[in-house]
């Protein structure tokens, strides 16, 4: 694990930011797409990549990479901004997304993208896979030190088939295992406690055998350490639940479900019309004015 | 009438030998993992039934027990499959692919992972369980999926051989077994390819009416008898196995099509969307042919005995006849 400076945490929320634009820019050009959920879960994709994955932008079928699931699909603007940032694809291919012809399909397709570690979009099915990943690995590697990250949405908790990877990856106890879910409330019919309660959430993992930690999703310390700590795990999966702020980073669409699917220029009116919807996302997240930082250290 | 040489030259005796053709399956997934170490096996809580357990035993380290989880089971499998492992998942085909349909399609075909699923316990021929467990659709949804390669095997040989094929066979596969003794239709030396069909009785050429019909899974042996009591009985009448249901031996269904009046399709299974409906969507292009479907007729099973329930439905060898002599007039 590697202790992030007050520098360094700058450095990857100013990148953080720097993506979020170019997922508003995305979704804008794209006319359709997820908003919400990329924007909270910026920040981690953020430290992900650009601290935490063994990986290489430009070999990104290396053997020895870390793996990295995205299960809710949808998500995917996220996923391939900071893909690009990171230097995986020219930043300009983003506007591409959901397009005729694009790698950056509506909901990733892993034979498109390379760098891309598996298809998703109906939800429930990526632990499974991450945890396949992760005993095929440990199989082939018993003392391994490659890591399967899983990102999941604390809404597809509703599907059956997390369960049973839930039982599967307690019974196996894949050490090599980190499972993150983005607690951000939320899914498309309203707030989760709502549409199918899941609290109390830690404590079901934990009754499945697997090390639980709770964290607040925008702090990238805070994340940095709870990865850290899933990684010297040696006896349990890991599933570490972020507390995130659903469209984080613009504040005026901060909070509300219905930004869970329409991009900018479609979505709820009451704050901002959409017309503005765009414009003023990315004026919030040039100046800050949606309080992207977060301040714990300040 | 001409008998192939790759039968068994015991199958038209009353004591021709009858064995699960699943025994063959857990023989040959056995002999696959001797020859290849990527080869793992994963199965639901029905590792005995699906034979599995031969496997199991052979290499305890390369098998996972995930409990009744079908759905988690074909996709754990995908991400095994990413990591370079060929999985072969199995259980009862009602459950694999029936409820984990999904996740097959994509977890595992747009994907392009490289898993093999083993559905048990397929076609009405269970018997006493019950519709519930009687998979009759199977075929029809994982034929529609793009990449998919469909096989039914016809017997405990043909299992075996399918089954190794399919683990050397880059790119998903489903093979649907059975549960009850079927007759050994085959020999051990009786070659299979993927993809390509087999004649193995052609008609008495001494007749003028003459009937093609094409069979998959172990109801071909219904489809031999019946084209053997039909060439006696005055109607030429050839029988060719379609092991590969997907992708289909085009060229040889249409020689096939070309040598005879009418084709008669015969399966454990509805007649809309498997072998038939292959048959015909193909046929229907490039040679227009009279095609009598013999399926189950868009209904669900029920409880009974094997030799009952194919009766009732109107496939075994006796009706095979019946309905054959009637579609010719």
């Amino acid at each position: 694990m590697q202790y992030l400076t007050d520098e360094e945490v700058l450095k990857l929320e100013e990148k953080a930011n720097e993506i979020r634009q170019s997922v508003i820019e995305m979704l804008v050009e794209a006319g359709s797409g997820h908003t919400a959920g990329p924007l909270d879960m910026a920040d981690i994709f953020t430290l992900l990549y650009f601290e935490v994955l063994k990986h290489n932008p430009k070999d990104p079928f290396w053997a020895d990479r870390d793996r990295l699931v995205l299960s809710n699909g949808h998500i995917c603007p996220i996923l391939y901004a900071t893909m690009a940032h990171a230097g995986y694809f020219p930043v300009e291919e983003l506007l591409t997304l959901r397009k005729f012809g694009s790698r950056l399909q509506g909901h990733p397709h892993k034979e498109m993208l390379p760098g891309v570690e598996t298809s998703s979009g109906p939800l429930g099915s990526g632990l499974s896979q991450a945890i396949g990943m992760a005993l095929a690995e440990r199989m082939s590697n018993p003392y391994t030190s490659k890591y399967v990250y899983c990102l999941l949405g604390d809404g597809e908790l509703n599907c059956g088939q997390i369960w049973e990877a839930l039982m599967l990856g307690g019974k196996e106890r894949l050490h090599n295992l980190i499972a993150i879910v983005d607690r951000n409330g939320i899914q498309i019919d309203g707030y989760t406690e709502d549409v199918m309660p899941l609290e109390p959430l830690k404590e079901k993992f934990e009754s499945f055998n697997w090390d639980v930690q709770e964290v607040d999703g925008h702090n990238m310390r805070a994340v940095n350490d709870a990865i850290g700590k899933a990684q010297a795990v040696y006896s349990q999966p890991s599933i570490i639940i972020a507390h995130t702020i659903p469209s984080k980073g613009v504040d005026v669409f901060e909070r509300d479900f219905r930004w869970h699917g329409n991009p900018p220029g479609l979505g709820p009116e009451d704050r901002v019309k959409r017309s503005d919807q765009a414009k003023v996302a990315l004026e919030k997240l040039r100046t800050l004015a949606g309080h992207v930082r977060n301040t714990d250290f300040e | 009438m001409e008998i192939s040489q790759h039968l068994n030259p015991n199958l038209f005796s009353q004591t021709v030998d009858a064995v699960p053709n699943r025994n063959g399956f857990g023989d040959g997934l056995k002999e696959a993992g001797e020859q290849d170490a990527r080869i793992v096996a994963l199965c639901a809580d029905l590792t005995a039934s699906t034979k599995v357990d031969v496997f199991a035993k052979a290499f305890p380290e390369r098998y996972f027990q995930v409990g009744i989880g079908e759905q988690s089971m074909a996709s754990v499998a995908s991400g095994m499959a990413a990591m370079g492992k060929i999985p072969f998942i199995a259980s009862y085909a009602m459950f694999s692919p029936g409820r984990s349909w999904e996740q097959v399609r994509t977890t595992i075909a747009y994907n392009g992972s490289n898993v093999k699923i083993i559905g048990a316990h397929s076609g009405i021929s269970v018997g006493p369980d019950g519709a519930t467990h009687q998979a009759i659709e199977d075929m029809g949804i994982m034929r529609i999926i793009p990449r998919m390669t469909v096989i039914a095997p016809c017997d405990v040989h043909e299992a075996k051989r399918a089954t190794i094929a399919a683990a050397k066979h880059v790119g998903p596969v489903y093979i649907r077994i059975a549960r009850e003794n079927t007759p050994v239709i085959t020999t051990p030396g009786t070659p299979f390819e993927i993809g390509k069909a087999e004649v193995y009785l052609k008609r008495d050429k001494q007749h003028v009416k003459k009937v093609g019909i094409i069979g998959t899974g172990t109801i071909l042996y219904h489809a031999l008898v019946a084209g053997k009591k039909l060439n006696e009985g005055g109607i030429g009448a050839s029988v060719m196995n379609i092991g590969t249901v997907k992708p289909l031996d085009t060229e040889a269904v249409r020689a096939f099509a070309d040598e005879h009046d009418v084709i008669v399709t015969v399966e454990e299974h509805q007649i809309m969307g498997g072998l038939g409906s292959a048959i015909a969507e193909f046929l229907s292009g490039v040679r227009p042919t009279r095609i009598l479907r013999l399926g189950i007729n868009d209904q669900f099973g029920q409880s009974g005995t094997m030799e009952e329930l194919l009766s009732h439905y109107g496939i075994d060898n006796e009706s095979i006849v019946e309905k054959t002599r009637e579609f010719l007039g």
